[in-house]
């Protein structure tokens, strides 16, 4: 029975530095007019030859090293020889048997049995990224497509992993945290939405006593983690209901179709490229020299797993708020910010991980772009402390915050919605309640406790959250037993 | 008569790669002409390379890099400039799926 999941990753991430990788042409292209950011070597025009940007080579070897890698002291480039309008060149520069880095690995752990599981990167290598094709109007009627090589020439590093991912969810694990490896590294911003990090993925089903590998599918353009996790999803259903049909998987490269959740038919092997990789005879070998690897080995920053130790200790907060915090280098960043300035640091991730994180997903927004920084939810948090407001009127003043930007004590300020510190107004509320109520309040006095929280609701509903539960709460019982 | 290293299957598979297209007759010509040509590269074979290299690059000298410097790239009609099919600033290419 071929029932046990196997996937493979290959990841593309670009290298965030200023210049590309073989000319002096900016990375920074998104938004840019079309083939306004390119010069003779990225568009490969005759005559013109590349020369290896030194930080893309710095971040590339951070970037094996980071995943454990053997650093190749002699490396090699390839042409990797493909026609494509999207190559000007008709080759991309890339590395074939001698990559940068190899045979790595990186740990995930996954959250359902607590298990660690060692995941081997076969190898890190770079590569120049390709142009972009843009299909005016329909795609299936129109006749011609247009170029632009605006993002010819931008460096990638590719990233390989073994097949040793044995589920989707594996594979999405490994993927967010690959991503915030990336981002504290500062070699890539990690967007998957706007492709600077991309993913492909190989799966096959096999008999789980068998070691050889099924016939694999390759599965290409998912763009968001959620969909790499349903594209992967839908691979491993459609395979093995083929099996099950006694139909053998073909190998063939497939495209996810997000709008329509399926992934479809790309080339099949007998369509598939021989690229007559060869040596690129306009870069030498790249020599890389040990103690340039040594020095970058020891200047790594902190790492997410390091962090999120050092938030486990340092702020007492439980394993799983330290995980989410450090999943993105931006929102670990935001939580070290709050802490630094509030010290209830539970309160904090609460927030952070709630509310925040919950506005920042329904609106698309990214943590770096929150309307609410750091400071602003501290300054909030501090008015739930003085009693100004309670916390449920704080979600409240949250949502505004968001939607505004504004302080927290500018919008009580101007909305007037401070908690009702005036015990007679609260005492009229209360009797109101309990008028309205015999009923509870007969349960209550015969010792019901849940009847004095439905009546702690009503109070709060009538006052719409400004009183202080805790005061309503003591305040009832008294009331009543005074009846 | 020379080996036959090369097939006409081969010099089809290439053409095909290279998207070139050819009659039978230029197919047999060129099978014939490659065979040859390798056939004449076996000269190498007398030479003893027990202790050489393989050599992929002829020079030998470390790596040149680049500093990591932004310079003006060039302007979009210069760029444009060569090209007979344009629009809105873009190549225009036929359409490939």
């Amino acid at each position: 029975m071929r029932e046990e999941v196997v996937i493979g990753l290959e990841i593309h991430i670009q290298l965030m530095t200023k210049a590309k990788m073989f000319c002096h042409c900016s990375t920074d292209y998104i938004g840019k007019e079309p083939n306004t950011n390119t010069c003779p070597v990225c568009l490969g025009l005759p005559g013109s030859l590349p020369v290896l940007n030194k930080k893309v080579l710095e971040f590339a070897i951070r970037t094996a090293v980071a995943l454990n890698c053997e650093i190749n002291q002699v490396s090699r480039f390839h042409r990797k020889n493909y026609f494509y309008p999207d190559l000007p060149k008709a080759y991309q520069i890339s590395q074939y048997d001698s990559p940068l880095g190899a045979s790595g690995y990186m740990e995930i752990s996954l959250p359902e049995n607590k298990e660690k599981r060692r995941i081997r990167i076969t190898r890190v290598h770079l590569e120049e990224d390709a142009g972009k094709l843009i299909h005016e109007g329909d795609i299936a009627s129109s006749s011609y497509s247009l170029v632009d090589y605006n993002r010819c020439g931008i460096p990638l590093a590719e990233i390989v992993t073994e097949p040793d991912f044995r589920s989707p969810e594996e594979a999405r694990i490994f993927l967010v945290k690959l991503r915030s490896i990336v981002q504290h590294l500062g070699v890539c911003d990690g967007n998957m939405e706007e492709g600077s990090m991309r993913c492909d993925a190989n799966v096959s089903l096999r008999d789980a006593k068998s070691s050889t590998l099924g016939t694999k599918a390759e599965i290409k353009n998912m763009n968001s983690f959620k969909a790499v996790k349903k594209a992967l999803q839908f691979e491993v259903d459609r395979q093995k209901k083929l099996l099950a049909e006694g139909i053998e998987i073909i190998q063939e490269t497939r495209h996810w179709d997000e709008s329509k959740s399926v992934t479809i038919l790309m080339r099949s092997k007998e369509e598939a490229h021989d690229y007559r990789y060869f040596p690129e005879p306009d870069l030498l070998p790249l020599k890389v020299d040990l103690k340039m690897v040594e020095e970058i080995r020891r200047s790594l920053p902190e790492l997410p797993e390091a962090r999120r130790e050092r938030f486990i200790k340092n702020y007492q907060i439980p394993e799983y708020d330290a995980e989410i915090l450090t999943s993105s280098k931006a929102l670990g960043d935001f939580y070290e910010k709050a802490a630094s300035l509030y010290s209830h640091s539970k309160v904090l991730s609460n927030w952070i991980m709630g509310e925040l994180m919950r506005y920042l997903n329904e609106n698309k927004v990214e943590i770096e772009d929150s309307p609410i920084s750091p400071e602003k939810l501290v300054g909030m948090l501090k008015l739930i402390d003085e009693g100004i407001v309670s916390g449920k009127m704080a979600k409240g003043i949250f949502e505004k915050m968001f939607k505004t930007g504004k302080d927290a004590s500018k919008i009580v300020k101007e909305s007037g919605i401070t908690q009702i510190t005036d015990k007679n107004e609260l005492f009229a509320v209360i009797d109101i309640v309990i008028k309205e109520n015999p009923r509870s309040v007969e349960d209550f006095s015969e010792g019901k406790e849940k009847a004095l929280h439905y009546l702690v609701g009503q109070v709060m509903h009538y006052t719409k959250g400004r009183a202080k539960p805790g005061f309503v709460f003591e305040a009832l019982k008294q009331r009543i037993k005074k009846i | 008569m020379t080996e036959k290293i090369i097939t006409k299957k081969e010099v089809e598979y290439v053409a095909k790669l290279a998207k070139l297209e050819f009659n039978e007759e230029e197919k047999e010509e060129f099978t014939s002409q490659l065979n040859s040509i390798l056939d004449y590269f076996k000269k190498l074979n007398e030479l003893d390379t027990e202790r050489v290299e393989p050599t992929a690059y002829v020079i030998s000298m470390p790596n040149l890099l680049n500093e990591d410097k932004v310079k003006p790239s060039l302007p979009q009609d210069e760029v444009l400039f060569n090209s007979k099919y344009v629009k809105k600033g873009y190549f225009k290419v036929p359409k490939i799926m």
